[in-house]
């Protein structure tokens, strides 16, 4: 059984979010909106980091050590310039994909184990992941003109 | 008669008491300073409120105003700001040529050397880094043909998404809440529905200073048999608090416990409206759920407001048969301001209080032509409350302008106007073009609004009447020609639309809005896709502008089709819808319980109201609201800066009864600067006499941001918390800093992006002279 494994992916990505949410909103700190969107976003990350830690908890004795190997590693190069926000917005995005799909992942298995407490889970930090996603979409939307047409 | 009544003194005037059965009485309000030789009709630009009112003229010169009688707005009254703003008009300090900056000097220039520069300007810009490095800021105060021409020239001619105004700072709120609930802007309700209510509730509006001539009409239904009962929602002890039955006063930045938990009572009581729920609402349960966590104990302990309080309003709101609420900037300029809104409109949709008399809500505008701005498009919304995420909408609007739909921007809702200022910051708007507001007193963060202002690289178009703090920036000033001088029209808050004839001629060379964005798009070239010009083939007069507004409007919420500029002078204002089902205006919108929220006519697809996220079509299609209204449960957030050690006391900023905005017109009226003649900070007796400060000391207040000195004035308001009026900036005196927003927070609600004015952390020290 893998859902161990995956779920240490998800624990791993979520944790991810969360530091990558709360950088963003430091280094953009003079963008209002994505300063303080992008630290209530890392706080409901670190929420649903938290809440998967029990059911890494509960289902650990069938982990295999392999996370890793999916590992992303954005956010590498310090950025600065017009396409700084740009280009971290995009990577955040991608990082909620990620995460996201962590989540659905987990859902079925959720279903195939009949853990309601698990499905609930997922259910509730699925939804509040493609909030974040769809905010990001939406900025992403707003800035793509203005920084690849305008901005020096 | 020179002067009906003392409007300084005593500023709502006598009571002439009534109750529902009758018509509010008429009082005829005048105030001028000589016997006029004619009348010319008009109404009053001070406020949103848009009283009707005949401007008196003598040898080409405005001597006073009277009320107008015939008006469904105010039956003839005026307040202090309407019966004395006017004088402005013949202020010796309007501009009367175009300025252009020389060696670092304004100097007077001719208007063909003004446009001229401009016009190159633009065209180098456009050239070199696209339209979208051209960005317009104009106001709540010009008339609708100059919106819709502003519009125009913005969406169709350049094709830049970067037009916003100062609406944004004021009324962005009121719009974004009437969206989220019923799909589309327009306040429900009529005034007149104040005449027979059970119930008013006001929630952060200060209608006695703000609107005073609306609260007259309270106040005369407070003085007669039957009077309604009376709940306000306000941190401070307004003039409108003391007339309350109950007063609520929650700290700053807790709207959202104190409106939740009284929808928990009056759920808790069930005290609803069932059918109506299940027929025109969506979201009941999840409302429910929300608000349940919200008890009476649990609000007085986060809010400071009693529970018995509490429950003694609730009670008023669950059971009045009618209800009227009113909701202004202690809402909109603060924390989760749309969220706390839109609990409002679900206060009514659960009781089904709306679309009948007595019953209303009016998600109150600021300033007199707001709604105009809004319904133009020269704000961040698209011409006749069309949605820029649907296809149909655009094409609909490119057709009337007879362009490419892909010419109007719709890649993203236009951009605001926090954002433009943020995007002249970061240098990618070069070009900014400020209309009839004066951003250097209004904007929070004075410090950082005027570092933007004077970059080298940003080139800036000022309009205006009068030298003002942002024209001192200016590379060109344009002389405008204001209200009087200009024929037009402008809508109130209730949807009551008004037109404003040219009394007199403006002074020297200045023009009116109107024909400075003409005269630009003239110049500019810009053409339709068939090669006409793009306004001057067809735009002679503003009666041609509202003609084509007409069109624009024709089966959209707000419908001018009916209306006409005869039609319009013939006595009232009229309110919109106006078409052929109903020629004289409609009083209720959403009689039926159907709202404007079926997906090929809403003006939005809805947003998250946590985090402002845009709704798809798809999303939206998927709920298939289809006519229902939306109920929205939100639960509370902290504001983002509270009080703590080093900066231990709240700031919230608003006005005073005797003056306008940034005071360019009510500080050039001697009656009205002799009333409120400076700034002041307000502050409790327990907080004084902690500093050691007594009325009339001069004190200094600090915020991470900047520094303000003010003399004080003890008493009126809750501990913890000081009061700074936002109108006092520096054209009229420069010897302290003095502007409200030298201390306030640059931030916004994420889905009106209206800034957050009402709370800041400061601290205070005794100045000794
Ligand atoms: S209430 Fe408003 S519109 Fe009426 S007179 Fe006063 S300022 Fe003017």
């Amino acid at each position: 059984m893998h859902l161990a494994t995956y779920l240490g992916l998800l624990e791993d990505s979520e944790k991810q979010l969360t530091r990558a949410f709360e950088h963003v909103a430091d280094k953009h700190r003079d963008e209002p909106d994505i300063e303080q969107i992008c630290q209530k976003f890392s706080a409901w990350s670190r929420n649903h980091h938290g809440q998967i830690l029990g059911f890494v908890e509960k289902y650990s004795e069938e982990k295999e050590d392999e996370p890793d190997k999916l590992k992303r590693d954005l956010f590498a190069r310090n950025r600065s310039g017009a396409l700084a926000l740009l280009r971290d917005l995009h990577d955040l995005w991608l990082l909620t994909q990620q995460v996201q799909l962590c989540w659905t992942v987990i859902r079925q298995a959720a279903l195939g184990l009949r853990d309601e407490e698990l499905k609930a889970c997922a259910t509730y930090c699925a939804a509040r992941t493609k909030r974040q996603t769809d905010w990001l979409l939406g900025r992403v939307k707003q800035a793509a003109p203005q920084t690849l047409l305008v901005a020096e | 008669m020179p002067e009906t009544r003392d409007s300084i003194t005593d500023i709502w005037g006598p009571r002439t008491g009534f109750d529902g059965q009758e018509q509010w009485p008429t009082r005829i309000d005048e105030h001028t300073t000589e016997a006029p030789d004619h009348w010319v009709q008009s109404a009053c630009v001070l406020c949103s409120n848009g009283c009707g009112v005949d401007i008196g003229v003598k040898d080409g010169r405005i001597v006073g105003v009277r009320g107008r009688a015939v008006d469904s707005v105010n039956h003839g009254r005026l307040g202090p700001k309407g019966l004395h703003g006017w004088v402005a008009n013949n202020s010796p300090d309007r501009l009367t040529k175009p300025l252009i900056r020389r060696n670092g000097q304004l100097e007077e220039a001719t208007w063909e050397e003004a446009m001229s520069l401009i016009v190159q300007k633009s065209k180098d810009l456009i050239a070199k880094h696209t339209s979208s490095s051209i960005g317009f800021y104009t106001s709540g105060q010009l008339f609708l043909e100059e919106y819709y021409a502003l519009a125009i020239v913005g969406k169709a001619g350049l094709g830049t998404p970067h037009m916003d105004g100062n609406t944004r700072l004021c009324t962005a709120t009121a719009a974004a809440a009437l969206k989220a609930s019923f799909g589309s802007d327009g306040q429900p309700g009529s005034y007149a529905d104040l005449d027979s209510t059970e119930a008013i509730l006001h929630v952060g509006h200060n209608i006695a200073s703000q609107q005073t001539v609306l609260w007259m009409r309270i106040l005369d239904r407070l003085a007669g048999p039957n009077p309604p009962k009376l709940v306000v929602i306000d941190p401070r002890r307004t003039y409108t608090a003391e007339r309350a039955t109950v007063h609520l006063a929650p700290r700053v930045g807790t709207n959202i416990p104190v409106m939740n938990g009284l929808l928990h009572l009056i759920i808790e009581a069930g005290h609803l409206n069932h059918a109506y729920i299940e027929a025109h609402t969506l979201g009941f349960e999840e409302l429910k759920a929300t608000v349940a966590k919200w008890t009476p104990d649990r609000v007085e302990r986060l809010t400071g407001v009693p529970a018995d309080k509490l429950r003694a309003a609730a009670d008023i709101l669950g059971t009045c048969k009618t209800l009227v609420s009113t909701v202004l900037q202690g809402v909109y300029q603060s924390m989760q301001a749309t969220a706390s809104a839109v609990q409002v409109n679900n206060l009514h949709l659960l009781r089904g209080l709306l679309g009948h008399d007595g019953s209303g809500i009016y998600q109150m505008n600021g300033q007199p032509t707001a709604q105009n701005t809004r319904e133009c498009g020269a704000d961040g919304d698209l011409p006749g409350f069309r949605n820029w995420g649907n296809e149909t909408h655009i094409q609909e609007l490119a057709d009337l302008w007879n362009v490419h739909p892909d010419q109007i921007p719709h890649w993203a809702p236009p951009t605001h106007a926090m954002q433009i200022w943020r995007y002249c910051e970061t240098g990618s708007i070069k070009m900014l073009w400020i209309s009839g507001t004066n951003p250097l007193v209004s904007l929070p963060d004075l410090a950082r609004a005027r570092k933007i202002l004077a970059k080298e690289d940003l080139f800036v178009v000022v309009q205006d009447a009068f030298l003002t703090e942002t024209t001192k920036y200016a590379d060109v000033v344009l002389p405008a020609a204001i209200w009087g001088e200009k024929t037009g029209c402008f809508t109130n808050v209730g949807r009551t639309v008004h037109i404003s004839h040219r009394a007199v001629n403006p002074p020297g060379e200045a023009r009116s809005d109107f024909d400075i964005f003409v005269d630009y798009s003239r110049r500019m070239g810009f053409r339709d896709q068939h090669g006409a010009p793009l306004l001057t083939s067809t735009w002679q007069t503003t009666e041609d502008a509202f003609n084509a507004w007409r069109e624009c409007t024709r089966g959209r919420p707000c419908d001018y089709t009916g209306m006409s500029y005869a039609k319009l002078s013939e006595g009232s204002g009229i309110q919109w819808p106006c078409n052929e089902e109903f020629p004289d205006g409609k009083k209720h919108l959403y009689e039926d319980g159907v709202f404007a929220t079926a997906t090929d006519y809403c003006e939005t697809y809805g947003e998250d109201l946590e985090t402002g996220a845009p709704r798809s079509k798809e999303e939206y299609q998927a709920i298939n609201p289809d006519g229902r209204a939306f109920l929205h449960g939100v639960d509370y957030e902290p504001p983002h800066e509270e009080p703590d050690e080093q900066y231990s006391l709240w700031l919230t900023t608003g006005r005073v009864v005797f003056h306008f905005h940034t005071r360019t017109k009510t500080g050039r009226s001697k009656a009205l600067q002799d009333a409120a003649p400076d700034s002041f900070v307000q502050l409790a007796a327990e907080d004084a006499a902690r500093y050691g400060i007594s009325e009339g000391d001069m004190v200094e207040v600090t915020s991470r941001r900047g520094r303000v000195l003010e003399p004080a004035r003890v008493g009126g308001i809750e501990p913890g918390m000081v009061f700074i009026p936002f109108h006092y900036g520096y054209w009229d005196q420069a010897d302290r800093p003095r502007a409200a927003n030298e201390l306030t927070l640059t931030e916004w609600d994420p889905v009106s992006k209206q800034p957050h004015y009402k709370y800041a952390a400061v601290q205070l020290r005794k100045v000794h002279a």
